[in-house]
């Protein structure tokens, strides 16, 4: 069953919904890189509980002018509108109050989220809230979706990769570094709107497949994840929109495939099996190459300060200072230094010394800008001007033992 | 007693080690992968002004903080009095850089200088009017009297900083250390400021400031202790200060007409 | 209205409510103050998988196993936002976005997979509560509250909210002076010796504690309302934290009273005949309240502070 559902054999309608779901997925990771650069994630999560209000507001007027009140389009519309809403409070309580923008996000998602219950409660008792099924926007579900309702899914999705292809390299300089941005004639408050205008096109997009609450989660986690692969921004956004379309298909397929699989849940699961991934085992930025990266670290450090100690015959306190070098051979089991590291100790010494004469010097600035305690000479100087420097400084010391 | 050798060739005791109000041996501290300060001690005179120069990124601040255990360390050892840190707490008085902390943080300057009496009032004991008065007779000394009630969001840079200079004299300490108190403030704010760790050190207190400011090295300050990743010198300002070490210091950072005025200041 | 339709179906409601509220809000001002206010919709989210995996385990709906499911998971959740943080070098906001996203999508899944026709678990019950079944059929009038026979038919619900705001009271009064100065200056806080992370983990777990109490009488929206709302508007009210907090625990109190009379009055007086999600009129009076004060309130602005800092 999941083979035929990934390989689109489940009907016309579900493939639809796959393919809507891919879409939705690239385009909310894309995105969502642009918030999360400029740490705005959990705006998205205010947008996104802001649009409840809108959907009801939506419903209740479409039933009483004799329509019908679950025509989508309909919804969306009062999605947005409320969405709107929402965001423009937001912003008025970071500008022209005193309150911080992870406050204002809150206050913003918990009391749009309440008047939609309030609202949701008042279609219910209405006696016509059983048909409408407004709660599977809290959770999305496409069960039951009409063929137009999934075709308007995948238009918007594609529409809104469209729009994000046209205005990638504003939205980029502007999410990478607004201040450069404006001084480069960007409008960027403009650009901050664009960026606004898409993450709502997603949230409302998404409504229906994945619901309000989750929504936010196909904005951030493809981010995230992409993040850990690349420092480049271009490659950030790519990545994160392979994996948004990535964890949406392969969430909807399985979804498809069985009962009892919510489509909005998977595709956030799948997506967060792609970030657990990406944390522990990512070239560099992983938590595995970081650990490893950080003890080899370090050892050098502590070496590397146990052998300078030991030319300057001062005691040395920490034990795995000692421990190392004991290790390395360069001090015996009480302490004394070997042959071997009394050498090692004399050209750490000397090294620093040369160092010490390198950063005084103007001319070699660029080299003395290396120094970190631990980068050994040789990587920044050649043989000649060592020699000269050891002119300076002349005949090597005597060691204590 | 043994001899321990510098590497400036001064030399000190394990006697005077254990009398110096902080002593740091071996401290390296880093951001990710780069040390920041490396292999660094440092003895404190005691009942003497000491500041603590270098370029901007040598490790100043970084120094002091790791020192006072606000941001761990890889490695070093501090002794403050001659014992480990946690037990001397009380001796010590930390006063943080004015851009670390909140101004929009809901209260009033009084309440401010109040939480430096945090140790000896405890956890639940009650501020009484003693406390507040001795709270009170800090903000004189610092000339912010007035003020008390104020909101502190509504201090100007330097008042700030004399409101964290109060709370620290409220902390009645034998150790002050203080992370750029003169960075960014008006010239009357600098005067009041060193005017009170002068009259600390006639009480015997010893002080010693992260100081960014040259020009004015020789004019506060009995030593000096020069940084840059590692320390580059420590002693006395008359024979320690002067354009070859702050050359070692601050090295092609120190633009040649920089070094002709240094000349003129430290002779 | 007579006492005896009041007292028996209104008053609990109202208790419980205005106690679970005030006991988010007590936590809330340090939460806002340490721009830590998302932690509350954190832990309220991931609230639900906590109470799933408790009814998956014992396979019946009792209070304290969920009570224990639902911290368990809000520890879970603040412990894994501040590894996420710290080892992948994450802002906490997107971290925070990461982990309660996919727990509440755990927990929707693992709902799903579960037979819980024949007990009340579902998503909008852990979200709305169900703050209007709280009655006390033993009273009879304002005269029950004397009664030790009517008492001890009581919700249950009202002690243990009672409890818990008692806890997070003392928790606060004992810690005031530690927590208001390791909030304002960290780097101080250490210096005096104060131990500012466990500290800081102990205020999310008294705030966690709160939010799953509330959450089993009131729901998910109150608590993330509570956190965040009452403390945020009372910031506007004063420049001292003492009074800040004080006007907190009265926009707490006015959010859960109002909210639960509108809620179950208001449609009556708009001529329809049920009454609205009590939980979701709270939350909306308190944003409400917020939006008053952010408009009027005397210190609504950071003017007054110089520029630069």
């Amino acid at each position: 069953m999941i083979w035929d559902a990934l390989l689109l054999q489940l009907g016309y309608n579900a493939t639809l919904v796959s393919v809507g779901a891919a879409l939705l997925g690239a385009a909310a990771g894309i995105t969502g890189t642009f918030l999360f650069l400029r740490k705005r994630a959990l705006v998205a999560d205010a947008v996104s509980h802001a649009t409840l209000p809108g959907v009801c507001i939506a419903f209740l007027v479409m039933a009483s002018l004799g329509g019908d009140g679950r025509n989508l389009i309909g919804l969306l519309v009062g999605s947005a509108l409320s969405a709107w809403v929402g965001l423009w409070c937001l912003n008025w309580l970071t500008l022209r109050t005193r309150l911080a923008e992870d406050a204002a996000i809150g206050a913003i998602l918990s009391t749009f989220f309440g008047f939609g219950v309030v609202l949701l409660t008042v279609i219910q008792t209405a006696g016509i809230g059983r048909q409408a099924g407004l709660e599977g926007f809290l959770l999305g579900s496409t069960a039951g979706m009409l063929f137009n309702d999934a075709l308007l899914i995948a238009g918007g999705g594609a529409a809104t990769l469209v729009i994000i292809a046209l205005t990638r390299r504003a939205l980029t300089l502007v999410s990478f570094d607004p201040e450069y941005a404006s001084a480069q004639g960007i409008n960027v408050p403009q650009v901050d709107m664009l960026m606004m205008g898409l993450v709502m096109a997603v949230t409302v997009i998404g409504l229906k497949i994945v619901g309000l609450i989750l929504i936010v989660a196909l904005l951030i986690i493809p981010a995230v994840t992409a993040r850990f692969w690349s420092e480049r921004s271009d490659i950030v956004v790519l990545l994160a929109g392979l994996f948004g379309a990535a964890a949406a298909y392969v969430g909807a397929g399985v979804s498809a495939s069985a009962p009892n699989l919510p489509t909005g849940p998977l595709i956030v699961l799948m997506s967060a099996g792609l970030f657990a991934l990406s944390l522990f085992f990512a070239p560099s930025r992983g938590v595995l190459a970081a650990v490893i990266r950080q003890r080899r670290f370090q050892r050098r450090v502590h070496l590397r300060q146990g052998l300078l100690a030991l030319a300057q015959g001062q005691p040395i306190y920490e034990n795995l200072t000692l421990r190392l070098l004991g290790r390395a051979g360069l001090v015996r089991r009480d302490g004394v230094a070997t042959e071997t590291g009394r050498a090692r100790a004399a050209k750490a010494l000397r090294d620093e010394k040369r160092w010490e004469i390198l950063r005084r010097d103007h001319a070699q600035e660029p080299a003395a800008e290396l120094y970190d305690g631990l980068r050994a000479i040789e990587t920044v100087l050649t043989p000649d001007e060592i020699r000269e420097i050891d002119a300076k400084i002349g005949a090597p010391q005597e060691i204590p033992t | 007693m043994l001899d321990l050798i510098c590497e400036d060739g001064t030399t000190f005791t394990e006697n005077s080690l254990a009398q110096s109000p902080l002593a740091i041996r071996g401290l390296t501290v880093t951001y990710g992968q780069k040390p920041a300060v490396f292999s660094v001690d440092m003895t404190v005179q005691p009942g003497e002004m000491t500041a603590i120069i270098g370029p901007n990124g040598a490790g100043k601040s970084t120094m002091l903080k790791a020192a006072l255990g606000v941001i761990p360390s890889v490695s070093g050892r501090v002794q403050v009095f001659g014992k480990p840190l946690p037990s001397q707490r009380a001796r010590v008085a930390y006063v943080p850089q004015r851009a670390s902390v909140d101004w929009d943080f809901p209260t009033r300057v009084i309440d401010v200088v109040l939480m430096g009496l945090y140790r000896q009032v405890g956890l639940l004991g009650r501020i009484r009017g003693q406390h507040r008065a001795s709270a009170l007779d800090c903000l004189t000394r610092v000339g912010m009297a007035d003020f008390a009630d104020r909101q502190i969001g509504q201090l100007s840079g330097g008042q700030q900083q004399r409101v964290f200079l109060a709370r620290a004299l409220a902390q009645n300490a034998d150790l002050y250390l203080l992370d750029e108190p003169f960075a960014g403030v008006d010239a009357a704010t600098e005067k009041a400021i060193i005017t009170v760790l002068k009259s600390l050190r006639a009480e015997g207190k010893t002080v010693v400031v992260v100081h960014h400011d040259l020009a004015t090295v020789a004019e506060y300050f009995d030593n000096v202790f020069l940084i840059n990743t590692r320390k580059v010198a420590e002693g006395p300002v008359e024979t320690t200060f002067n354009s070859v070490t702050l050359q070692a210091a601050y090295g092609g950072r120190l633009a040649a007409t920089q070094v002709e005025q240094l000349n003129q200041i430290t002779g | 209205m007579s006492g005896a339709e009041f007292v028996p179906l209104s008053l609990p409601p109202i208790a419980i409510g205005t106690c679970a509220a005030i006991a988010c809000a007590l936590p809330g001002n340090f939460l806002l103050l340490r721009r830590q206010a998302l932690i509350g919709d954190a832990i309220s989210h991931v609230v639900l998988p906590g109470i799933v995996v408790a009814f998956i385990l014992t396979g019946v709906i009792s209070t304290w196993p969920m009570m224990i499911g639902a911290a368990g998971a809000a520890l879970i959740a603040v412990l894994l936002i501040e590894g996420i943080r710290r080892l992948g070098r994450i802002e906490p906001g997107a971290a925070m976005g990461v982990v309660f996203t996919t727990m509440f999508a755990g927990g929707v899944l693992l709902l799903e997979q579960t037979d819980t026709s024949s007990v009340h678990l579902d998503v909008e019950h852990a979200l709305y509560g169900n703050l209007e079944s709280l009655i006390w059929l033993d009273a009879t009038g304002w005269a029950s509250l004397l009664d030790p026979l009517a008492l001890a038919g009581l919700p249950p619900e009202l002690p243990r909210m009672a409890l818990v705001l008692v806890l997070t009271g003392l928790f606060i009064a004992i810690f005031w002076r530690a927590l208001k100065i390791s909030t304002f200056d960290e780097g101080f806080a250490q210096s005096v010796g104060i131990t500012t992370t466990p500290l800081g983990l102990a205020l999310v777990v008294v705030a966690a504690v709160a939010a799953v109490a509330a959450f089993d009488a009131v729901g998910s929206i109150i608590v993330i309302a509570m956190f965040i709302c009452p403390p945020a508007a009372a910031r506007m009210m004063t420049n001292r934290l003492e009074r800040q907090i004080a006007w907190s625990v009265g926009f707490a109190a006015l959010s859960a009273i109002l909210g639960y009379v509108l809620a179950g009055y208001g449609p009556l007086w708009l001529g329809l005949y049920d009454a609205v999600s009590a939980a979701g009129m709270i939350a909306t009076v308190s944003g409400v309240i917020l939006a008053v004060a952010a408009r009027f309130g005397p210190c609504r602005t950071r003017a007054g502070a110089p520029a630069g800092v």
